[in-house]
């Protein structure tokens, strides 16, 4: 038996544990389908309400109604991923550091950002990936449009670039409350943010959008997280520099993050009696 | 209370009575003061999803090709979502009606129910104390961003307007409050209301006109809205400012927002006597 522990099999378990857990509540766990799936119901009213008022996001930007919803959808797969493998255990982390739990994570013999980052699944979540994948064939469908090989292989590529990008500022964040002892503040900051990822880069214009569209591109990268998938299967053309660039700025984000997260762990005091 | 002071009379006099709440009202002031940094920076925050929404809005009128929307400029668009941002200040109750159902299932509502105060009043004189304070943290970051975006607005309406903005706002906050207190009365006969107030959190995110101006809704779904008491939390203060709403039109809506407020204040009164009723004091 080797000294690593097989971090597959370790997810595995945490995966099966954690809908174990959520099947045990089963009532519980369709109300929270039925709750998030509302929700995106009704801002999926709100756009086609504003489509029956403009033809397009933005004057020749190409971000017709069908072309916006696979955009939704993409918003919709990155998020509902971040939700279901990292938001749960993002949330509890300040928390175990507050009450001094944390001593129980650092002993286990696996690496701690693992444990801390993977071990709750939230299964409801997936509902919304299942809505996204549901709205992008049905937007695809309404265009009347096949995307090409390469860009269904990219597609899912840049989807876990987005994922990864979104993780590492959700456990950078996270790993703050060492030094804040609580955080939520920044947990609305984490939402505020993200918030700016939600639509098209090309409405960030003008005086204002263009250092806004800037700094959400190349310093904080949430521009890149939902436009580069997005673009790859509407405007495959436009969208090559910019996913070139999504790779390096994934890889940074990542190492980032674990920086700062390792920084952190060394920062801990335990808190416990 | 086991007894009260064999000095004072009972019913206690209107200035004993008047010091009493006054009191209550210094308490929960001071309460809520503890945490006025975190308000100022939480405050500022919540305007950041205005930015997308400037920038979301002047993309969608560049493509429309035509200057207006529902009766509404981009320029009006804009100062619309502020001005929500004033509004559900005033009706938004955060934890009211959770707060209530939980004090039914836990057993803490017992000491309002032997305590010689009224409750409702109470948890009243707690979120004048709250909205308070939270508006005169407020006021910095509210101030900054309206004198940003002075540029979105048409100029200061008429005296005669902006005395209905502010009874529309105060009206705003009764209705909120005995709106969100009711739902939370429920709980003496579920228990448990949150997938309730989930619910009710959907229908006022999208029909309250937080999210866009309910003029914008077609045919059937306009009506709805219409017959519904949501619009007065947040579509109805913006648009008296804006001057949307005139004359006649005006005094009908303020009515009707009358209306709702007193309706709801009826409805918590009795649902909280049919539930003290049927009430079996769980906990300790």
């Amino acid at each position: 038996m080797s000294n690593h522990p097989s971090y597959g099999r370790v997810f595995l378990t945490f995966a099966r544990n954690s809908l174990v857990r959520d099947m045990t509540f089963r009532a519980n766990f369709v109300i929270e389908c039925v709750s998030s799936l509302s929700w995106v119901l009704m801002n999926l009213g709100f756009y086609v309400l504003i489509f029956r008022y403009t033809p397009m996001i933005g004057k020749g930007t190409g971000w017709g109604q069908y072309q916006f919803f696979i955009f939704l959808a993409t918003t919709l797969l990155v998020t509902s991923l971040v939700q279901t493998f990292f938001m749960p255990n993002a949330e509890e982390f300040s928390e175990l550091i507050r009450r001094g739990d944390l001593d129980f994570a650092l002993l286990k013999p696996i690496d701690t950002q693992f444990l801390i980052s993977l071990h709750r699944v939230n299964w409801s979540s997936l509902a919304n990936f299942a809505f996204g994948l549901l709205l992008l064939g049905f937007s695809l469908y309404q265009l009347a449009y096949w995307p090409s090989l390469w860009q269904w292989v990219s597609y899912p590529i840049y989807l876990a670039c987005g994922v990864a990008i979104m993780y590492s500022l959700m456990i950078s964040m996270a790993a703050v409350s060492v030094w804040m002892g609580r955080n939520q503040s920044l947990y609305n900051f984490w939402f505020y943010i993200t918030n700016f990822s939600r639509y098209p880069m090309e409405i960030y214009r003008g005086a204002w959008g263009d250092p806004l569209r800037w700094t959400f591109t190349f310093v904080i990268p949430v521009l890149i997280v939902v436009n580069v998938p997005a673009r790859l299967m509407v405007k495959p053309l436009e969208a090559r520099t910019l996913a070139a660039f999504a790779v390096v700025y994934t890889v940074m984000s990542l190492a980032f993050s674990r920086w700062v997260f390792s920084r952190a762990l060394r920062s801990y005091r335990s808190a416990s009696s | 209370m086991a007894s009260h002071p064999s000095t004072s009379a009972w019913p206690p006099s209107p200035a004993a009575r008047l010091r009493t709440w006054w009191t209550i009202l210094r308490i929960c002031l001071e309460e809520r003061l503890v945490y006025r940094g975190d308000f100022a920076l939480g405050t500022l925050m919540r305007f950041l999803p205005i930015v997308t929404q400037i920038f979301l809005w002047s993309a969608i009128f560049a493509a429309a090709g035509h200057d207006s929307i529902a009766g509404y400029s981009y320029h009006d668009f804009v100062a619309y979502y502020l001005l929500t941002m004033v509004s559900r200040a005033f009706s938004s109750m955060p934890n009211l009606a959770s707060g209530i159902a939980l004090s039914i299932r836990d057993g803490t509502i017992k000491k309002f129910l032997i305590q010689p105060i009224d409750m409702i009043a109470f948890l009243l004189l707690n979120r004048v104390a709250h909205k308070a304070v939270y508006y005169s943290v407020a006021i910095g970051p509210f101030a900054l961003v309206f004198y940003l975006c002075r540029g979105f607005f048409p100029g200061w309406p008429g005296a005669m307007t902006l005395l209905a903005f502010a009874a529309s706002l105060v009206m705003s906050f009764l209705l909120g409050f005995f709106l969100e207190a009711t739902i939370g009365m429920i709980g003496f006969w579920f228990l448990e209301v949150s997938s309730l107030l989930f619910v009710y959190m959907l229908f006022n995110f999208f029909f309250s006109g937080h999210m866009f101006p309910i003029d914008m809704l077609p045919g059937i779904w306009r009506t709805l809205v219409e017959l519904l008491p949501l619009k007065y939390l947040a579509y109805f203060p913006a648009a008296v400012f804006l001057g949307k709403v005139q004359g006649a039109e005006l005094a009908r809506g303020l009515a009707v927002q009358l209306f709702w407020v007193v309706a709801f204040a009826a409805t918590v009164r009795t649902a909280m006597r049919l539930g003290v009723r049927r009430y079996s004091a769980y906990g300790g």
